[in-house]
């Protein structure tokens, strides 16, 4: 691997008044494709930006392999940055701006010239080295930037929300070629985003943040599937979350009284005892719906009645809110598996039953 | 479409500028063709000595009125210099300063005082009893007064202090709309700070660059009353000769053929920037017409 493991220990950052980071700790393995993923204001810019060396956290280490490197002012960390607004100089072409690094360290010309041509071939740019900037498109522009951050060799590429300026079919291809080019040079990218459907895509481990704080690390599967607390369940993706009181509970499945809808079953791998407090939460596809009352189910399945008080046809699927006889809303999403002669059966009013696998509920967390 | 009101609303200004404007350099230009009437004004006959005169060499060599040319342009060279690299620093401080618009405010107060005044205030500060020989003295740093004044350097200290907020004020508006992000990606990339200023900041900033020469140098090439207050009285700046041509010995062609030989070498300047870039602009064209094919 030619990437480098960055480990931060313990990071605060105050800026006057704003606690921007709160005791940040945390690894990040050789060559791995690591997201910090949060809402604006959570501190994964910051964090972002005192790795790279543009800001020196109020406590606390960084470490690149086994250097400290706090003491290092930006030029002299491995480290290159892709920013947000492309940050490309507008003086200069496109071959002077991927050149830029490659001048500073006075290479010779030829160097310069094939490096520069190797690097415009990875990311498609070939043919565009005169332009200047302002003569490129926004994908072209993020194109350029990744190239000249690459061109160093840094051990560790920091992205910070790289594709966040750039419309949704761009932003997707433009992240396929990321991950097919972190593929290829197998150095660590740290990528800051606060779209989570970028960072499920991509990486392999993402840092769930929140108010300066590091609420979850994982695979984007246990993020998903296993979220470490409310936040987490209700940032990554779409999520119904009900509270109750724990009644009953034989091995790993436990019955809660749920305030919105009563008693519902789950299965959970953690151990709760009788009485205690919790929140459990069923994601929107999980859920199955149905005109007629399903028959025959197993036991372990809970099953509703409800009203559907809206839908959202979105072509590969439909979202709806339905109105159980309790609880006042409540999301579901059916796939459109096979083609519909009169589009789809369920519409606005319809009585439905909701009905969900007990080993789909998750309990999130105790309250 | 054309709109024929158009000259009517800039019948105004157009007025203003032909009167006292246009005219006013007519009368210069057609003056420095005519012949000099001995006791003051013109005698209306073609007459090229005025221009002659510019290019006369004494018995011993030496040319009179080229080597104050060439004096002025060095002072006038020196003092741009000067006022520019005091004024990036501190235009830079501003632009990226919280307190804009309080510093702008502080480098525009001295217009509020007449221009001789401050240039006699820095007699004051200056002169042999002035505020900076009477603390030096206290000082214990200098036994006796020292003679700031009257000297080239004087006339510099006084003229960058004169043109400062000249440069100052283009520039920081330049520097203002520059991205300082593009400082970061420079050190991110390898570039020291100052490596990173100058590879980056400015050549961002050319046009502000361009405009804060031409404001301070212009004024300056033609200056009177500074050299002539804090000046060596053996040598003139081409301002001071202009006036004591009209002043003094009334030769008025020769107060005009000088006069325009200030304004060529100043648009000489303005000339050749104004091509430079046109022809960056019409590569630029060129290239985002190539794109479009």
């Amino acid at each position: 691997m030619k990437g480098s493991e960055v480990r931060v220990e313990n990071a605060d950052k105050k800026f006057g008044d704003f606690h921007a980071l709160k005791n940040v700790s945390l690894t990040i393995g050789k060559g791995e494709f690591f997201s910090l993923l949060g809402p604006s204001g959570c501190g994964k810019t910051t964090l972002l930006r005192i790795i790279a060396g543009f800001e020196d956290p109020s406590s606390g280490s960084v470490f690149l392999d086994t250097t400290d490197v706090l003491p290092l002012a930006p030029n002299e960390r491995h480290v290159n940055t892709v920013f947000q607004n492309y940050a490309l100089f507008p003086h200069l072409t496109i071959f002077e701006n991927i050149a830029f690094p490659l001048r500073l360290k006075k290479l010779l010309k030829a160097d310069i010239q094939e490096k520069v041509t190797h690097y415009l071939q990875l990311v498609h740019l070939v043919g565009h080295e005169n332009k200047k900037p302002n003569q490129l498109s926004g994908g072209q522009k993020q194109r350029v930037a990744i190239a000249r951050a690459l061109i160093n060799e840094p051990s560790v590429l920091l992205l910070d929300e790289p594709l966040s300026a750039l419309d949704a079919k761009l932003r997707h291809q433009l992240l396929v070629d990321l991950d097919l080019i972190h593929d290829k040079i197998g150095i660590t990218f740290i990528y800051v985003t606060h779209d989570q459907s970028e960072a499920l895509s991509v990486s392999d481990r993402i840092a769930v943040m929140n108010e300066g704080r590091v609420l979850q690390i994982g695979t984007p599967f246990e993020i998903y599937e296993a979220p470490a607390d409310t936040f987490v369940a209700k940032f990554i993706g779409e999520t119904n979350v009900m509270d109750g009181v724990i009644t009953a509970h034989v091995d790993n499945r436990y019955t809660i009284d749920t305030d919105s809808l009563g008693p519902i079953m789950v299965t959970s791998d953690r151990y709760f005892e009788v009485g205690h407090r919790v929140r459990h939460a069923i994601r929107p596809e999980k859920i199955d719906i149905t005109k007629e009352k399903p028959l025959g189910l197993p036991e372990d399945f809970n099953i509703f009645h409800g009203k559907v008080s809206e839908t959202v046809y979105s072509g590969f699927q439909s979202q709806f809110y339905v109105e159980t006889d309790e609880s006042p809303q409540f999301k579901v999403y059916q796939q459109h598996e096979s083609y519909l002669e009169r589009g789809p059966a369920i519409r606005w009013t319809d009585e439905v039953y909701l009905n969900w696998d007990a080993d789909d509920g998750y309990i999130v967390e105790l309250i | 479409m054309k709109s024929r009101s158009g000259s009517l609303y800039s019948l105004p200004l157009t007025t203003w500028i032909s009167l006292f404007f246009l005219v006013p350099m007519l009368i210069v230009f057609v003056y420095s063709f005519l012949a000099r009437e001995t006791g003051g004004g013109v005698r209306w006959e073609f007459d090229l000595s005025a221009y002659a005169e510019i290019f006369r060499q004494t018995a011993s060599g030496s040319f009179i009125y080229l080597d104050i040319v060439g004096y002025t342009l060095i002072m006038a060279v020196s003092a741009t210099l000067l006022t520019i690299l005091i004024a990036l620093p501190c235009a830079y401080y501003i632009a990226r300063s919280k307190n804009n618009t309080l510093l702008l405010f502080l480098v525009i107060i001295p217009f509020w005082v007449n221009f001789m005044i401050r240039i006699y205030a820095w007699v004051a500060i200056l002169g042999q009893s002035g505020i900076l020989n009477e603390s030096l003295l206290a000082m214990g740093v200098l036994k006796e007064p020292i003679q700031f004044l009257f000297n080239d350097y004087a006339v510099l200290v006084v003229l960058v202090y004169t043109n400062l907020p000249f440069a100052i004020l283009p520039l920081f508006t330049t520097i203002e709309k520059f991205d300082f992000g593009l400082l970061e990606a420079a050190r991110d990339l390898g570039a020291s700070h100052n490596r990173s200023l100058w590879s980056v900041l400015l050549p961002n900033i050319r046009g502000g660059l361009v405009t804060a020469v031409l404001f301070t140098f212009i004024p300056i090439f033609g200056t009177f009353a500074v050299p002539d207050v804090m000046g060596n009285s053996n040598v003139f700046m081409l301002g001071q000769l202009i006036t004591s041509k009209l002043k003094f010995t009334g030769d008025y062609p020769m107060a005009c053929s000088l006069s325009v030989l200030i304004l060529l070498l100043s648009a000489a300047g303005l000339v050749v920037y104004t091509v430079y870039n046109n022809r960056q602009e019409q590569q630029h064209q060129v290239v985002i017409a190539e794109d479009e094919l």
